[in-house]
C-alpha cells in the first residue's frame, strides 16, 4: 500500500479557500487538531461565564448559551439551542495564554562562590485556539508588538506564540458594550488566522462558513469532512456581518483622539471620573492588551532565587512607586495615565492603538464607568474649552 | 534575561546615605556602555533597581554604580561588602550623546556644554563630564559643571570636582542648606547660571537631578538665549525589567527604559515637566 500519495481532498485545498463544516465537522475539527499534537483551547462556560478553558470536542463550547452585557453587568443565560458562538467575550482574554498571570522568569542557585541560573521558558505543547473573536486576534496582535517584536522579544511569550493555531469566529451577536468596529478590530476578520469561521444558522441549516488563512489550515481542514463554500453561505456572511456592525451601538470616535487626549491632561473631566473610579484595576486585569507587570524575587534557606513576573496595573498607587511616594498618587492622574495611553501613547510606543474595543473594561468595571463616554465627555469639553480661548 | 554575576571589589561611602560600589565581572569581559546608561543591579534574594552607570567609558577598572539608600533593595545594595556579589543586567537605554559612539546630538556641534546636577544626579553626568572635559582640551570647547546640593555633606565626587576643576572645567557648588565650616555658595543652582560666564548661543546643556530643579534649570537656560533642543534632561520613572515589557517607567509618549533616560527638552518634554503626576 502505498504511503506517498495523499487523498484527494489534501491537496485540493489551498490557503484562501472557503469549504463548508456541519456542526459535526467542529467536533472534527477539535479531534485532528489534538491529532496534529496540539493543546487544544476555546470558549467554555465556567462559573457562570463564558471563559477559556480545555476542549475535548465540540460538547464543550458554550453551545446554546447567551451573554448580557452591560456597564458594570455581565450574565450568561441558558438558550437551549444549537449555536456554540451566540456571544461576545467574557472576562477571559487570551492574554493569558501567551503571558500568563505569574510566570518564572529565572531561577538562581548557589554554586561555589558565584550563582548558576536558569532561565525558565517552558517548552509545551503549542496551542491551537478554537473560537478566539476578531478583537482577540486583534488584541493579540497589540500584544506582540509589546513583547515580540521590540528589540528584545520576551523568550517565554514568543515560545508560547509561535506556533500557536488560531481558528477565529466571527461576530454575530455583539454585546452592548462591544464597539470593535470603531477600532477596526471586528466584528468580522481578513487575515492572521489559520481558519475563520462564521457560524451561520438559517434555511439552509446550522453550519460553518470556513475561510483558510494557512497551509497548515488547510492540512487541518482537509483531514475533516467538508464540503466545498457555496455562494449562498458567502452571502450569508456579508449579510450577518453587516448586522452586526448595525447592532454594536457603542462607538468611539477615533479620528484626532491621540492628539485629543494629549492636549487635555489637565482637563477637570479627570476629576469628574476620579470620583468614580475605585482604582480597583478590574478593567486593566480583563483587558486583552494591557501588559504591565511587576518583578520581584524570592528566595529560600539554600540562597537560591528566583525571579518572579505577575500582572500589575497602573491603577495601583505602587505601579508608580519612585523613591519617596508614588508618582501618581490620586485617582485621576491614574485613570488618566490608563486612558491616554491606551487610546493615545500607546500609538507613539507601539504604533498601535491599545484598544480593540471588545468592551471588557466597561462590563467588568464595578461602577460602569464607559471609556468611550469618557472619551466623548473629554473631547465635548475640549470644544467648550477651545471657545472659552477664542474669547 | 538573566543577570550577569559581579564582584564588589571596591566601595566608597560618598555621603551618609550614599554608596558607590566598583564591579568587577565573575566572569568575561567588562560590560561596554556609554555614558547616560543605567543598569539593573540586582542584589540576590532581595530585588532589582535600576541604577545609572557612573563610570566612563575611558576609565580602566571595574564597573562604577553609585546608590543612594532609599528602599529595600538601593539598602541591601548600600550594604554590600567587598567581596560580595551583584547581579548585572543591562547597559538599557540612551546616552548623553557625548562622544561618537554615542546617538547623535547637539553635544558635539557646541563650543560650550554646561553640566547641572542635583544631588546624586551628578552619577549618571559622571562619565559624560570624563568625556567632555577630555575633548575640551582637544578641541578648545569650555565645560561649565554647576552642582546643586541640599546641604554640604550631600556633595558627592570631590575628588572629580577637584580634578574637573584643575582640568579646566568650570566647577561651581552651591547648596540649599549651609552649615558653619561652609564657606561656598548657599541658593538654588539656577542661580549658578547666571556666573558662570558661557555664551548661550553656542551652548548644549546636559540635566539630571530632581525634576523640579531640570525644569528650573532648563527653563532658566532657555530665557538666558540657549536653544531647547541642545538641551538635554535624564527622566526617571520606576523600571521593573529594562527591556519594555513591564510599563512602569512609562512617562506620555516614552517608555524610559527604551526611549530615555536621556531625551531633548523639546516641547514634549517641556510639557510633560509641567504638568502633575505626569
Amino acid at each position: 500500500m502505498s504511503t506517498t500519495t495523499p487523498p484527494p481532498s489534501e491537496v485540493s485545498l489551498r490557503r484562501g479557500d472557503v469549504v463548508r463544516l456541519w456542526p459535526e465537522g467542529l467536533d472534527g475539527l477539535i479531534g485532528v487538531l489534538r491529532d496534529m499534537g496540539y493543546d487544544v483551547k476555546g470558549p467554555t462556560v465556567r462559573d457562570g461565564a463564558i471563559v477559556p478553558g480545555r476542549l475535548d470536542g465540540a460538547h464543550d463550547l458554550p453551545v446554546g448559551w447567551r451573554d448580557e452585557q452591560s456597564p458594570g453587568r455581565y450574565a450568561v443565560h441558558w438558550a437551549n439551542d444549537e449555536l456554540a458562538f451566540s456571544w461576545a467575550v467574557g472576562p477571559g482574554s487570551w492574554k493569558a495564554e501567551f503571558f500568563p498571570a505569574a510566570q518564572v522568569q529565572w531561577h538562581a542557585e548557589r554554586h561555589g562562590d558565584t550563582y548558576r541560573f536558569n532561565e525558565s521558558v517552558e517548552s509545551l505543547r503549542p496551542l491551537a485556539i478554537v473560537g478566539a473573536r476578531p478583537c482577540e486576534l486583534a488584541a493579540l496582535d497589540v500584544l506582540d508588538r509589546v513583547l515580540r517584536d521590540g528589540a528584545l522579544p520576551d523568550p517565554r511569550y514568543v515560545a508560547r506564540r509561535d506556533g500557536a493555531f488560531v481558528v477565529v469566529v466571527e461576530c454575530a451577536r455583539p454585546a452592548s458594550t462591544c464597539f470593535c468596529s470603531s477600532m477596526g478590530a471586528g466584528p468580522g476578520i481578513e487575515g492572521g488566522f489559520d481558519l475563520a469561521l462564521t457560524e451561520l444558522s438559517d434555511a439552509d441549516g446550522h453550519r460553518y462558513l470556513v475561510r483558510i488563512g494557512s497551509e497548515r489550515g488547510a492540512l487541518a481542514i482537509a483531514r475533516v469532512d467538508h464540503e466545498q463554500g457555496l455562494d449562498v453561505d458567502r452571502a450569508a456572511r456579508v449579510i450577518q456581518l453587516d448586522a452586526s456592525v448595525v447592532g454594536m451601538t457603542r462607538q468611539l470616535e477615533t479620528d484626532g483622539l491621540a492628539e485629543l487626549l494629549v492636549r487635555n491632561q489637565e482637563n477637570p473631566r479627570w476629576l469628574d471620573v476620579a470620583e468614580r473610579c475605585l482604582s480597583c484595576a478590574n478593567c486593566t486585569l480583563v483587558c486583552p492588551t494591557c501588559f504591565c507587570s511587576d518583578v520581584h524575587d524570592t528566595t529560600d534557606v539554600t540562597g537560591a532565587v528566583t525571579r518572579n513576573r505577575t500582572w500589575s496595573s497602573c491603577f495601583d498607587l505602587d505601579h508608580s512607586f519612585l523613591h519617596g511616594g508614588p508618582v501618581r498618587a490620586s485617582s485621576s492622574s491614574r485613570y488618566r495615565q490608563w486612558m491616554t495611553h491606551k487610546l493615545s501613547t500607546w500609538w507613539d510606543q507601539f504604533d498601535t492603538s491599545g484598544c480593540v474595543g471588545c468592551g471588557r473594561c466597561i462590563t467588568w468595571c464595578p461602577v460602569g464607568i464607559d471609556i468611550t463616554d469618557e472619551a466623548k465627555a473629554i473631547g465635548r469639553s475640549d470644544r467648550a474649552l477651545a471657545v472659552g480661548r477664542s474669547r | 534575561m538573566t543577570p550577569a554575576v559581579h564582584r564588589v571589589v571596591e566601595r566608597r561611602e560618598e555621603t551618609r546615605d550614599v554608596t558607590t560600589l566598583m564591579l568587577e565581572p565573575v566572569e568575561g569581559p567588562r560590560l561596554a556602555f556609554r555614558p547616560g546608561q543605567f543598569n539593573m543591579l540586582t542584589a540576590f534574594g532581595v530585588g532589582e533597581v535600576a541604577i545609572s552607570v557612573s563610570g566612563a567609558p575611558r576609565e580602566e577598572g571595574p564597573l562604577r554604580h553609585t546608590v543612594r539608600d532609599v528602599g529595600a533593595v538601593s539598602h541591601a545594595l548600600c550594604q554590600r561588602q567587598v567581596g560580595d556579589l551583584v547581579g548585572v543586567r543591562g547597559p538599557f537605554g540612551s546616552d548623553w550623546r557625548v562622544s561618537p559612539d554615542c546617538a547623535p546630538g547637539p553635544i558635539l556641534d557646541v563650543h560650550d556644554v554646561v553640566v547641572i546636577a542635583g544631588g546624586i544626579g551628578l552619577a549618571p553626568l559622571r562619565g559624560a563630564v570624563h568625556e567632555l572635559v577630555a575633548r575640551s582640551h582637544e578641541t578648545g570647547g569650555r565645560v561649565f559643571v554647576l552642582v546643586g546640593a541640599r546641604d554640604p555633606s550631600q556633595v558627592v565626587y570631590h575628588d572629580d570636582l577637584e580634578a574637573w576643576d584643575r582640568e579646566g572645567a568650570v566647577v561651581l557648588v552651591t547648596v540649599d542648606r549651609g552649615t558653619p565650616e561652609w564657606r561656598g555658595r548657599v541658593g538654588l543652582v539656577t542661580a549658578l547660571l547666571a556666573d558662570a560666564g558661557f555664551d548661550p548661543s553656542s551652548t548644549a546643556a546636559l540635566i539630571c537631578g530632581p525634576e523640579i530643579m531640570m525644569r528650573f534649570s532648563a527653563r532658566a537656560l532657555v530665557d538666558s538665549g540657549v536653544d531647547a533642543s541642545r538641551i538635554l534632561v535624564s527622566l526617571e520613572r520606576n523600571m521593573q525589567c529594562g527591556l519594555g515589557w513591564c510599563g512602569h517607567c512609562q512617562l506620555g509618549p516614552f517608555l524610559l527604559c527604551r526611549d530615555g533616560p536621556v531625551v531633548p527638552y523639546s516641547g514634549v518634554v517641556s510639557t510633560l515637566l509641567n504638568e502633575r503626576e505626569r
